[in-house]
């Protein structure tokens, strides 16, 4: 019921955006022949996509037609909105996914790492490498990456998620993981500083609690306690955090997508927004926020497994 | 067992930014501890007696400067040596119950105490079962989590801790506190047990009254010195046996007898940092 209502939400204020937005969508339909048209045929192209109603109109039509199970057209694509989020969203999923897992995992690894023995020479340089990570733009890594990986050593493709000129059932899988390598691992850098700081953030509260004193009075060694009690403890951070943090990824993949032309869910939300396509640009946005409220459901039910003293019973 | 030797300990701490001082937190502080014997050390709080469970056990703070010696079995025990024997041949009651961890079913934090004594894997499992069992805590007890204890059980989880880790020389830091009567009698009838087991026991308290019916000598501390170490039968009539002032106070501050509190027999001449 609350995830319909902030579905609506979200709806409604791009909606709200959209009409706000001083792009025209016929005009960008047009682009370079927009003189060649006649204020008729525009009128005819404004009536045929239902621009002449009033927004309030329009949106409920909108809504009408979603809860007939219907995402509209998308007149960029010249495809249904459904068909254009669903094949986006298996190219975006591949990169999004490895992207957050490969994030999840390292972070998590040097977050216990670092925080097992504070003020270690391995502490301090995997501070200092999440420093200089956590404070560089995604997009500028991105540029870098490329530049080194692609062009001085040309190691990695440039582009696109196949090579070009290929029809996309040809291209083997080991060409698509290829393609994927360098815009997954520039994604994962922006995940990996929060992750493993607030890892060892924990990991340093809990090597200084009674928790650790007992067991080092039982003999335990610093990594026998990260490993039976820190994994435990520092897990809900970081669990909490790589939830949380789905949004953050999506707008990270915008950015991504663009520097390396990847034709995933992040190239289609910037295509709309530039050619004012409202159907495909209201069907990402709920599309989006429906991911991350069900990324953040998981993590509610998750911290139960993990942590028992968070029940269902408390309000 | 156990025998200290003038054992000192300074910590430090910061008046201003970079003025290190050292506190004495124990002075000249020396007894023993034999096998099948309670030792109780009896202070008020901020008498040194967890740091010197701390000391024993070899878990001070960083920075911390402790001198004199400590010999355990007769050899002197040296931090690489308490290193080895934590665990093997020294275990600790911790007072905090927060030492348990929330996360982990009390079996399991057993059976990981087990694991630390040098236990295979399916042994420790099944020794923490059976050392639960002996602390009476059956198999729901078992599977729960810390904060499904009450706070007997639990006390009774870092008891069993303690007794799988099958070590001759157990401290336990104020394991009464907190508790009701009936709880507080099955902890420290538990302490007696080990004893009886042959183990030395060195408990740490500030309650002398509930230590001296089970323990067989008492050592008073005050301010981080050693007042005076006596068989616990001394504390009994008007304290006749009992050699310092101060332990002759305690007694008698103790409701069942005379309940005074002589402003000058207890208050402290010694400068105020504890």
């Amino acid at each position: 019921m609350r995830l319909i209502l902030v579905l609506l939400c979200v709806a409604a204020v791009s909606f709200g955006l959209i009409m706000l937005s001083p792009i025209d969508p016929i005009d960008a339909y047009l682009g370079s022949q927009m003189a060649q048209v006649s204020p008729d045929q525009r009128a005819l192209i404004a009536e045929q996509w239902g621009f002449d109603a009033p927004p309030a109109a329009q949106f409920s039509r909108w809504l009408s037609q979603l809860l007939s199970g219907e995402l509209g057209w998308s007149h960029i694509y010249n495809q249904p909105v459904s068909d254009v989020i669903s094949q986006r969203f298996q190219r975006s999923i591949l990169l999004l996914g490895s992207a957050w897992l490969l994030a999840l995992l390292v972070g998590f690894a040097l977050g216990i790492i670092a925080g097992a023995k504070e003020g270690s020479l391995l502490d301090r340089l995997i501070c200092g490498y999440v420093y200089v990570t956590a404070s560089t733009p995604t997009f500028w890594l991105a540029m870098l990456a490329l530049l080194l990986f692609s062009v001085y050593l040309g190691w990695m493709p440039t582009c696109c998620a196949g090579p070009t000129g290929v029809v996309n059932q040809d291209v083997s899988t080991l060409t698509r993981l290829h393609h994927l390598i360098l815009p997954v691992a520039t994604l994962a850098l922006l995940g990996i500083a929060a992750i493993t700081l607030h890892t060892r953030a924990r990991m340093v509260a809990l090597m200084r609690s009674d928790i650790a004193l007992h067991a080092f009075a039982q003999g335990a060694t610093r990594f026998d306690i990260a490993w039976r009690h820190g994994i435990r403890h520092a897990s809900l951070p970081a669990i909490t955090l790589a939830f949380a943090s789905l949004g953050e990824l999506f707008g990270g993949s915008i950015l991504i997508e663009q520097v390396f032309a990847y034709p995933g869910l992040g190239q289609a939300t910037v295509e709309a927004g530039l050619r004012s396509d409202v159907p495909l640009l209201l069907g990402i946005a709920l599309f989006t926020a429906l991911f991350v409220s069900i990324g953040n459901l998981i993590a509610d039910s998750l911290y139960q497994l993990i942590d028992p003293r968070i029940s269902k019973e408390q309000p | 067992m156990l025998q200290i030797n003038q054992l000192n300990l300074q910590l430090p701490h910061y008046r201003k930014w970079w003025r290190r001082e050292w506190a004495t937190c124990i002075e000249d502080v020396t007894f023993d501890v034999q096998p099948a014997e309670i030792h109780a050390v009896i202070g008020a709080s901020g008498a040194g007696k967890s740091l010197l469970a701390s000391t024993i056990m070899g878990l001070l703070p960083e920075g911390a400067k402790a001198t004199g010696q400590l010999y355990f079995d007769g050899n002197l025990l040296t931090s690489e040596h308490q290193q080895r024997l934590r665990g093997h041949q020294l275990a600790l009651i911790p007072q905090s119950l927060n030492a348990l961890d929330p996360l982990v079913r009390s079996q399991r934090q057993v059976s990981w105490a087990a694991r630390r004594a040098g236990n295979p894997h399916t042994v420790a499992w099944q020794l923490a079962r059976e050392a639960l069992s002996h602390y009476q805590l059956d198999r729901d007890a078992q599977r729960r989590y810390p904060h499904e204890l009450s706070g007997g059980m639990a006390r009774r989880v870092l008891t069993a801790m303690a007794h799988v880790s099958r070590a001759n020389l157990i401290i336990a830091d104020e394991p009464s506190v907190g508790l009701d009567p009936q709880q507080r009698n099955r902890v420290l009838a538990a302490l007696k047990a080990l004893a009886l087991e042959g183990k030395a026991v060195i408990l740490i308290t500030h309650d002398l009254r509930h230590a001296l019916p089970i323990a067989d000598r008492v050592t008073i501390m005050r301010q981080g010195r050693s007042v005076e170490t006596t068989q616990a039968s001394a504390f009994q009539g008007q304290g006749e046996q009992l050699q310092s002032t101060y332990a002759r106070a305690l007694w008698h501050a103790l409701p069942n007898n005379a309940f005074s509190t002589s402003p000058t027999r207890l208050s402290s001449k010694e400068p105020t940092l504890a």
